[in-house]
């Protein structure tokens, strides 16, 4: 059976193994979280709403904000580190993220353009009355 | 509210004679095994040893069975199909109405991927990689049964659709419109779907199984690089499984959320887009091809590298060529649609693409020569069908990166052409494969090797049959000839579709041989025992008995080297006595019928929503809840063998080696 | 010599590599089983979320986002299933340390929380259909009731969860098939949180914005 030194469930934090300490350590990740993730949240609703920012960017900002987000639930609720007892856990989400984001960018540039080469519907009209 | 929803007497298709014909066999054959089992009073066996079997060996077999079984369906099929375009030439009509000739190519697709190649690959990866890995069973046993029974639940309902009711009509790809409620109004699409999605479940289910399995359980010392090649390829497999399959599932949901309530996402009005439908499709399709493929090229590395006496060629290169394949087939999938109006930009990246990832199979292939070539061939039956996949794959690859090429597939998509092409490597590479894994591990599962003039026989005849079938489908593709047509006008065509029925017949011979092998085989398995390591093996597998015991080994071994097999009994001739082994008990995973079981409520399920009976739907989804609840309330979850009972079986079986 | 290298080479001899050190333990196969199959399902929302990228502008002349989205409201969800994820947390940090009131108190809250957010769901695609924003108006609509009622289901069935392990823990305790499913559980819990995050963004906030 393989030691914990080398390898870590995703969802454990590092300090599993030490049961009974580190409750409290592990309340102030959590909390850090929670702050965290709750003034990325307010940015995002301010940030969609406001129109202080150049509207063409921000789209962009809310992206990366998501993105931020996400990365707030990653570290401090799900305790995925860059550390070697991580690594199968960091790898997998990698492809995961490669995949997601080929599936859906490649289906948007694939779909917008067949879109853009479909018939105008002034002319499509005019083709279905023959 | 009529209680049976749609279903009455009608769905009995008693107006066609040939489905009735072949209802009727298929209900005879059923009927006379289930029979044969009871009068035999094999019941209790049957139960406890096969059907609530959580070993991955049984698993691997009973997956196999499915797929040989299905063989003969979509093979059925296939025959039909040729057959009818053989005669249905200028005026002649042929024997099949278009309506049953569309359900049969659209089944002959769904069957020969879906629950044909599939079961049959992951069959063989079920029972290969834990022995190979060194350990004594796959991360979840009992999710293995899950997937194994939801398989045979779509292979269940998909022969149900030929007694009750219709299959599609849509081609196995189904797209919309077509396969909208408007134009497909009957059950067909609707057992498709549902056939499909709940397999989904269980490929699934298995992807996550291998992936967990081969990254986190393998013998001590059996570093990445130190596993057998074919584990490399069931890891990629088994990834992409786990990546591609959930686009399957939300496409076909939402087109089920088309057909059932009313939903706009790929219909003409509501500005739906089937397009989209034919793009979220590929992005699966793709995969799923190498899904198939990349086990076979793992088969052929073990069988090669077996019966040359040599390490395989080239392993790290093999590696990264196996792994570049798995990310790159997530990049080429628009080479299915160049015709449906992307831009040059567009088909461009997809067509470069398309011809990229032929670099890495051609890596294999130069490996494959390599690790022949200075080696002592022998001319066994997984040989000759490596021999016969690396020409035949090839010359398939071939045409495959000349049609990736945009301007080209716009005179070939959708012709016979395409039709051969897709043959040609899935035949040459998948089908050939599977065949070699089955003669190659049969006697590691039985205890005595097949018949190999019969297997020589079948092999030169799929081979040729082969060519005999599929060649002329090329000339027809340049000829001009659309796929899936039911009758013809331009009788240039006939003579090429007469060879081509010709070639189908040598096929069947080939089938038919094989058929013979297993019965030859089992008449005379006393004549034949295969010992634990019948070829002269290179990996952990051949270090057990055959059959293996249940906890494959006494003593997990401890590993230092690639080909540990190999390299353990090299050492063992030079060493003096083995050393004395220390036998302690073993816990291994209980029995569990919740595959069976879960399966059972699934296919009421799948019925009841093909046949819109609602009540029906809600207790079989009740039952599935239920028998989940009944897993997770079990109180033991393994059975322990005693250390008296694996020394009992060691000393019978003096063939494990010490590592 | 530098006797720092020497000893990191012995320490480096000593141990063997991870990837030899044997199969891990029944804990990592289970959670990591289950975070393959949590990437697998995340698949299956990106295949969710590029449909309706593709088809957010295909209203087929009934009401767009902007039209029906109430912010508000999206920000009482996101609130709830924000602290959900917060209380679960604290739950496996009771888990581990085997604390049993603790456990039960933070799992009524997570679940208060998570059917708060459900309700809300609920209300708001109660309310569009009553304004006859149904599915089956147009593709825009068809697409997003999909994604985010995929997201819904997900929710429910991790509250059912929930539920069924509060009861294993009442029957079972904390024995270790116990502790790996409520692992399990945190991790899906979690997951949807993400989800959620790009669900908001995506849907709700890009698509106020014109």
């Amino acid at each position: 059976m393989t030691d914990t030194r080398y390898d870590r469930a995703p969802g454990d934090s590092s300090g599993f193994t030490e049961l009974h300490e580190g409750t409290w350590s592990g309340v102030i990740v959590y909390t850090i979280g929670l702050v965290l993730a709750v003034i990325l949240t307010a940015a995002s609703f301010w940030v969609a709403n406001t129109s202080l920012l150049w509207a063409p960017g921000i789209p962009l900002g809310l992206a990366v904000l998501a993105i931020a987000q996400m990365g707030i639930h990653l570290v401090f609720f799900l305790h995925i580190t860059t550390g070697p007892d991580n690594t199968n856990n960091v790898l997998a989400l990698a492809f995961g993220v490669l995949i997601v984001t080929v599936v859906v960018v490649g289906s948007v540039w694939i779909m917008f353009d067949l879109n853009d080469n479909m018939m105008p519907p002034e002319l499509m009209n005019l083709h279905m009355q023959h | 509210m009529n209680l049976l929803g749609k279903l009455s007497w009608n769905a009995i298709p008693l107006d066609q004679p040939i489905v009735m014909a072949a209802t009727s066999m298929m209900i005879a054959g059923v009927v006379l095994v289930l029979s044969w089992v009871t009068v035999k009073g094999h019941w209790p066996y049957l139960w406890r040893e096969w059907i609530t079997s959580v070993d991955h060996k049984r698993i691997g077999v009973m997956y196999i069975v499915l797929a040989l079984l299905m063989l003969l369906r979509g093979f059925t099929d296939a025959i039909m199909m040729r057959s009818q375009q053989a005669v249905a030439a200028g005026g002649a009509h042929g024997y099949l109405p278009p309506e049953h000739f569309d359900q049969i190519f659209s089944a002959h697709g769904t069957i020969m991927i879906f629950f044909m190649a599939m079961p049959f690959v992951i069959g063989l990866m079920n029972f290969v990689v834990p022995l190979q890995l060194g350990v004594r069973d796959m991360a979840f046993p009992t999710l293995n049964s899950v997937a194994l029974w939801l398989t045979a639940s779509g292979i269940l309902l998909t022969n149900i659709s030929l007694a009750v009711g219709e299959f599609a009509k849509t081609g196995w790809v189904a797209y919309p419109p077509l396969s909208e409620v408007q134009f497909s109004p009957g059950v067909g699409v609707d057992y498709y779907l549902w056939a499909l999605q709940i397999s989904g479940i269980g490929t699934l289910l298995t992807g996550i199984n291998f992936v967990t399995t081969i990254l986190k359980t393998r013998a001590p010392g059996m570093g990445y690089m130190r596993m057998p090649v074919f584990c490399w390829t069931a890891l990629a497999s088994n990834l992409l499984m786990v990546a591609a399959f959930p686009v399957l599932t939300a496409t076909f949901a939402m087109l089920l959320l088309d057909r059932y309530l009313g939903f706009h996402f790929f219909s003409i009005d509501g500005q739906g887009n089937p397009m989209m439908y034919v793009n979220l499709f590929w992005v699966w399709g793709h995969p799923e091809v190498y899904i198939l493929i990349l086990p076979a090229f793992g088969i052929f590395s073990e069988a090669i590298s077996t019966f040359s006496g040599k390490p395989l060629f080239g392993y790290r290169s093999m590696v990264a060529a196996t792994m570049a394949i798995c990310v790159l087939s997530f990049l080429v999938w628009l080479h299915h649609f160049f015709t449906m109006g992307a831009s040059a930009d567009v088909n461009g990246f997809f067509g470069v693409m398309t011809m990229v990832i032929a670099v890495p199979t051609g890596v294999k292939i130069f490996n494959w020569l390599f690790t022949m070539y200075g080696g002592r061939v022998r001319l066994t039956v997984p040989v000759l069908w490596s021999l016969g996949f690396m020409v035949t794959f090839v010359i398939g690859g071939m045409t495959g990166v000349l049609m990736a090429v945009p301007p080209a597939d716009f005179q070939l998509h959708n012709s016979l052409f395409l039709v051969a092409h897709f043959h040609n490597v899935i035949i040459g590479g998948v089908v050939f494969g599977v065949l070699a894994g089955y003669t190659y591990w049969f006697p590691k599962a039985f205890g005595f090797t097949l018949d190999e003039r019969w297997g020589r026989a079948s092999f030169w005849c799929w081979l040729i049959g082969f060519y005999i079938a599929f060649m002329p489908l090329y000339a027809l593709g340049l000829m001009g000839m659309t796929r899936r047509m039911q009758h013809y006008d331009n009788l240039a065509w006939q003579p090429w579709l007469l060879l081509a029925a010709v070639g189908a017949v040598v096929i069947l011979a080939g089938i038919a041989c094989l058929i013979v092998q297993l019965i030859v085989s089992i008449r005379d398995r006393a004549q034949r025992p295969a010992g634990g390591d019948p070829w002269n093996g290179r990996t952990l597998e051949w270090s057990t008995a055959s059959p293996p015991p249940a906890w494959n080994f006494a003593v997990l071994p401890r590993v230092s080297e690639r080909d540990t097999y190999w390299n353990g009994r090299k050492r063992e001739r030079t060493a003096q006595d083995p050393p004395a082994r220390e036998y302690k008990p073993i816990e291994m995973p209980k029995n569990s019928a919740t595959g069976f079981i879960t399966a059972f409520f699934a296919v009421v399920t799948g019925f009841a929503l093909i046949w819109h009976i609602w009540w029906m739907v809600g207790l079989g989804l009740f039952g599935a809840f239920v028998t989940l609840i009944a897993f997770a309330f079990r109180d033991r979850e393994d059975i322990e063998i005693s250390a008296e009972q694996i020394a009992r079986f060691d000393r019978a079986h003096q063939l494990e080696v010490p590592i | 010599m530098n006797i720092a290298l020497a000893i990191d080479e012995v320490h480096r001899e000593a141990l063997p590599r991870a990837s030899e050190a044997g199969p891990a333990s029944k804990r990592i196969v289970v959670a990591y089983g289950f975070w393959i199959f949590l990437l697998s399902d995340i698949v299956m929302f990106a295949a969710l979320f590029a449909a309706y990228a593709i088809l957010v502008r295909a209203t087929a002349g009934g009401p767009t986002g902007a039209q029906l989205f109430n912010q508000v409201n999206v920000a009482i969800e996101t609130a709830c299933l924000l602290a959900s994820s917060y209380t679960c947390g604290l739950m496996s940090l009771a888990v581990n340390a085997r604390r049993l009131a603790t456990t039960y108190f933070f799992a009524v809250v997570t679940f208060a929380l998570g059917a708060a957010f459900l309700a809300l769901e609920l209300r708001e695609f109660a309310d569009m259909i009553a304004r006859g924003a149904t599915p089956q108006r147009s593709a825009f609509l068809s697409a997003f009731f999909t994604l985010v009622g995929c997201h819904g289901l997900h929710v429910s069935a991790g509250l059912l969860w929930l539920l069924v392990m509060m009861a294993q823990v009442a029957i079972k305790g904390f024995r270790a098939a116990v502790q790996r499913r409520l692992l399990c559980f945190a991790l899906f819990w979690h997951a949807l949180d993400i989800i959620w995050v790009w669900l908001f963004t995506v849907v709700y906030l890009m698509g106020v914005h014109p």
